[in-house]
């Protein structure tokens, strides 16, 4: 039969099953035929913190949710229009997430009454009517899998194994992704096994086929290419980003890379993935515990290397005490906190923002140290470049704060020009700094660049230079133990003032207001910035003037930021916090920004924000001459 | 012992790689010019003596050494000595070293520690440096007692130790720091005293010489906090009936002298358990005691730590009479940081550019292009 052909601008789909049903792998390869097919695009994985939760089960559900579009989105999507659903427990996992009318297509194979029951059905959804309000599909895909590879004789199980690749190929049919990155792909990770790999080829035609010939489907629909600024691009996740940009930094550094680390999720893909380009001269320490980690990257950057340390909020509190080390030391150190749902365990898989205070205040005494933040996946790319700048130039630890959100997530990413990529130089102590009473040349490890307030960097292997350094405060210059009371203050605020001083080297906030008349601003840092963005964009087809800005930088602040706050009626705060950076503007610049905070393990949802921006900004013009500032959130917690 | 007399002649020692001095040194260039601020009578000031007249002899460049401590008295050394070093935080020095000493293969790394520092807060990082062999000396100082806290029981004080924490007597049974490296099949593993320099000097020697992480426990003497904790093997009254010596090659004897001026006991091993006794050595001709062939030669080089561990347990674990002291174990096996490096350097190949390479990895993966 001939299929009608529908465009439409975008379309969200979330692949959803049992853990062991391979729906990241799906979502994965939808994804790259959706990039190589030149869509914008934006994902979000969401998968349980059990390896294998009994099979069936609504804790054993993992998803995969992809948004793309002919034009440049911000955000996975808040509410998919499409739920591919592989079991019973996925159907009633993800059904609350969508909209009225969405298309749901199900795997009617596993629809059995102990099935039903497991995932907590009394009766079959598929035959109830309670989902009228979908447009459901309901195939035995796993029937169909089976039948369209039962000449490779496998076994039954293995056959209905490559049932993700008969939706994906159906599901690829639908949107008229490219097939050949798929098989391609499927050829490469079975090549060693030949009936594996042709049962999933042959599962993922079959799927394609289906699409085309039921007449279930009428209509096929097309996302044009959206236009990007001409360049290489290749899609990335958040961790590989933030990989990629540490291996950069090391090279741009000619700094060798050494990264301690203890494994914590979402952290550890970046520990994986930098464990495989040894060639760049990278060391990977897998150590005994986080404090090890962070402190065998300390030693390393005593002895001259870029150090790195990655985890996730409960490793950096135990990393705290060597932080602080790096601070009184004054060397070089790439601290990344991979944040995740807390407190202590918390939800391990899932996304947050809270560790803004412990990376700000986490440490005993006067410890300040630059905090910058990534704002989308491929941000993480520039993000670690940035941050082993200034921890090289300033020679500080400096703290990195990404989610879980940003790690997994992917989007399409611009291939950088390396050869456009400044170089940083690590300026290395070479000669005495100092002379004594006695006329001889000496070194004082502790008297600063007039400009940075940086102290020099010396390594061991360095003649002449020999000193000692460690966690007791020094005096100003020589660098000796100090206990002088004026020298502790001197030094407590110069550790301060160098920090401080990174604001004159970093860009000013620039605000994206295109009426030019807002009264309100939106502020956010990190990974917020694509729902953020898509709300403002929401709320301005409405005709409402909203003003937006984000924050990479996060200390210090951009210098301007004062200006900017004090420039509007109102500054929301969106944060997946309960009010962290709202509590350091409003301690910093005595303003009174309104909090909107969510702390759901989730990326924030446009919609939602979007009405509370509206709200607020009719809140601000009507409440003119009202003395109290409104409240766009009465969950804040103040 | 110098460089050259190595403990396995032919493979790479402890200190191959880094870059030897052009110029014999003295101490007195190994000394900083920062006033030594522990108590009068400490122990520590021995030790410094020692390492600050030994260190000339290795023959390195002094700014290719480096002196990682912890915190504890013991961990101020590393600003008496005029080379790099670092004073870092409590019990994690070996981390820090590790990283140094991995990314630096042409550095001699030293770390010192105290028995709270290396065996309380710091214990698990002792064990995974052990583990590891990353090529670094161990310097663990042991009076016995928390000094810098001002005397509190330590992982290593005798049960029942009253302290200001224990007025009623410490009811925790201490580590033997010996046993507990041997555990974790450390593969340099020597005792030591801080008053008997020669010896001190000799075990710091073969110390440095290895390949790998090599522990030495020294014992020290707290004149404030633990005074006379090791009295019984300083004491020359006492000491021949209280030190058990290690010499490779050596039947182990110790006590009063024969008429051949040879210890008058003895360890023997029983062939059927493996387990350790001390028995008095008939005397030539005699046949009152166990003749001198049948007692345990010492082989500090024996793969299986078992024997070595088992001369670890002669250590009293309370108030301390009789001790073995020497090296117990001394085994060759790869370490960490040579086989990281060795890792790297197979990865890399020949030299070629890395901006290119880092090129072709960020273009790696699927890529599309818009024009
Ligand atoms: C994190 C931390 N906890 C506690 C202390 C306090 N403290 C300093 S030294 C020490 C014990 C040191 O004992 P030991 O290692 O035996 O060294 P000694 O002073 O006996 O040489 C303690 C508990 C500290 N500095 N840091
Ligand atoms: S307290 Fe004890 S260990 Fe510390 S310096 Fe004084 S004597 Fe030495
Ligand atoms: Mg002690």
């Amino acid at each position: 039969m001939t299929k009608q052909v529908k465009q439409i601008d975008r379309v969200i789909i979330r692949f959803a099953g049992d853990s062991g049903d391979g729906m990241q792998l799906t979502g994965d390869r939808f994804t790259q035929e959706t990039a190589s097919f030149g869509n914008d695009l934006s994902t979000l994985p969401n998968f349980p913190a059990e390896i294998r939760a009994p099979a069936g089960t609504l804790p054993g559900v993992s998803s995969f949710q992809v948004h793309f579009a002919d034009h440049d989105i911000l955000t996975p999507g808040d509410s998919p229009d499409v739920l591919v659903a592989m079991n019973p427990a996925a159907l009633r996992a993800n059904l609350a997430d969508i909209k009225n009318g969405a298309t749901i297509i199900v795997d009617s194979h596993d629809f059995t009454s102990r099935n039903l029951k497991r995932a907590g059905y009394g009766e079959n959804p598929l035959e109830s009517g309670s989902l009228a309000e979908y447009a459901v599909h309901a195939f035995d895909l796993t029937g169909m899998t089976v039948e369209a590879v039962k000449h490779f004789g496998l076994s039954r199980k293995d056959a209905g194994r490559a049932k993700n690749m008969f939706a994906l190929g159906m599901l690829s049919w639908m949107y008229g992704r490219p097939t050949e990155p798929t098989t391609d792909f499927l050829e490469r990770r079975f090549a060693k096994v030949p009936d594996i790999r042709d049962a999933n080829v042959t599962a993922f035609r079959a799927g394609w086929n289906f699409g085309e010939t039921t007449e279930s489907f009428v209509v096929q629909y097309e996302v044009k290419p959206a236009t990007m600024a001409a360049g290489t691009y290749r899609n990335i996740t958040g961790n590989l980003a933030l990989a990629y940009g540490l291996v950069a930094g090391s090279v741009q550094s000619g700094l060798p890379l050494f990264l301690g680390s203890y494994p914590i999720t979402p952290a550890s893909d970046v520990l994986h993935e930098l464990s495989k380009h040894k060639r760049f001269g990278v060391t990977t320490f897998q150590a005994e515990d986080e404090i090890a980690g962070v402190g065998a990257a300390l030693g390393a950057a005593f002895g001259g290397a870029l150090g790195v340390t990655t985890t996730s909020g409960p490793g950096i509190a135990l990393k705290s005490e060597t932080i602080g080390l790096g601070v009184m030391m004054e060397l070089p150190l790439l601290v990344v906190d991979v944040q995740r749902g807390g407190p202590s365990t918390g939800l391990p898989t899932k996304t947050e923002q809270a560790d803004l205070m412990q990376a700000m205040f986490g440490r005993n005494s006067e410890a300040p140290l630059p905090i910058i933040a990534p704002q989308s996946p491929a941000d993480c790319f520039e993000v670690a470049v940035e941050a082993a700048r200034i921890a090289v130039k300033y020679r500080t630890p400096v703290m990195l704060l990404s989610d879980g959100y940003l790690a997994n997530g992917s989007e399409p990413w611009q291939i950088p020009d390396v050869s456009a990529m400044p170089r940083i130089d690590p300026a290395f102590a070479t000669e005495p700094n100092h002379t004594d009473d006695k006329g001889a040349a000496d070194f004082w490890p502790y008297l600063r660049d007039e400009d940075t307030l940086a102290r020099p960097w010396a390594v061991p292997g360095t003649a002449g230079l020999e000193h000692r350094i460690g966690g007791l405060e020094k005096a100003d210059g020589h660098g000796n133990i100090s206990y002088d009371p004026t020298n502790h203050d001197f030094m407590v605020r110069t550790r301060a003032a160098k920090v401080e001083r990174i604001s004159t080297d970093i860009a000013p906030l620039e605000v994206d207001d295109p009426s030019g008349s807002a009264r309100v601003l939106v502020l956010g840092w990190g990974s917020t910035y694509g729902p953020i963005g898509a709300a403002c964009r929401q709320v301005r087809n409405q005709g409402v003037a909203v003003a937006q800005a984000h924050l990479r930088h996060l200390n210090p602040f951009p210098r301007n930021l004062g200006e900017v706050l004090k420039a509007y009626d109102a500054v929301l705060v969106p944060e997946m916090n309960l009010g962290q950076l709202s509590l350091l503007l409003r301690a910093r610049f005595l303003v009174d920004v309104v909090g909107y905070n969510r702390v759901r393990g989730l990326p924030l949802r446009a919609a939602e924000l979007a009405d509370a921006i509206t709200d607020l900004v009719e809140a601000t013009t009507g409440s003119q001459d009202e003395t109290s500032m409104p409240s766009a959130d009465k969950e804040t917690v103040r | 012992m110098t460089q050259t007399e190595l403990p396995f002649p032919g493979l790479p020692n402890g200190l191959s790689g880094v870059p030897t001095a052009d110029a014999p040194q003295n101490r007195k260039e190994f000394a900083s010019d920062q006033e030594v601020r522990w108590c009068p009578g400490c122990g520590d000031y021995a030790v410094l003596a020692a390492v600050q007249g030994f260190l000339p002899d290795l023959g390195l460049k002094r700014e290719n050494i480096v002196f990682v401590s912890g915190i504890g008295c013991a961990a101020r050394f590393p600003y008496y000595l005029d080379t790099y070093g670092m004073h870092s935080i409590h019990g994690r020095a070996p981390a820090i070293a590790t990283g140094l000493a991995t990314t630096r293969g042409d550095l001699s790394v030293w770390v010192v520690t105290g028995d709270g520092d290396a065996l309380s807060i710091g214990g698990n990082h002792l064990i995974h440096a052990l583990r590891r062999n990353v090529n670094m000396t161990i310097l663990l100082f042991n009076n016995r007692i928390y000094g810098l806290t001002k005397g509190q029981y330590s992982p290593t004080s005798e049960l029942g130790k009253v302290t200001k924490s224990t007025p009623m007597g410490s009811l925790d049974n201490p580590f033997n720091p010996i046993s507990l490296a041997l555990g974790a099949e450390g593969t340099f593993i020597a005792r030591t005293i801080d008053s008997d320099r020669k010896h001190l000097t000799s075990v710091l020697s073969a110390a440095a010489a290895h390949r790998g992480t090599s522990l030495v426990e020294i014992y020290q003497n707290c004149p404030i906090f633990n005074d006379g904790a090791f009295d019984a093997v300083k004491d020359p009254e006492t000491k021949q009936d209280a030190i058990i010596p290690l010499v490779h090659g050596e039947p182990i004897r110790f006590g009063a002298p024969d008429e051949g001026g040879r210890g008058s006991r003895g360890v023997l091993r029983d062939p059927g358990t493996g387990e350790l006794r001390i028995v008095d050595v008939a005397a030539d001709g005699s046949t009152d005691g166990v003749p001198a062939d049948a007692l345990l030669v010492h082989d500090a080089h024996a793969d299986d730590p078992a024997t070595a561990f088992a001369l670890s347990r002669l250590t009293n674990a309370g108030h301390l009479n009789q001790a073995p002291i020497g090296i117990f174990r001394q085994v060759e096996q790869s370490t960490y940081d040579d086989l990281a490096r060795d890792q790297i350097a197979t990865a890399r190949g020949e030299a070629d550019d890395v901006g290119n390479a880092l090129s072709g990895l960020l273009h790696g993966g699927d890529t599309w292009t818009v024009v």
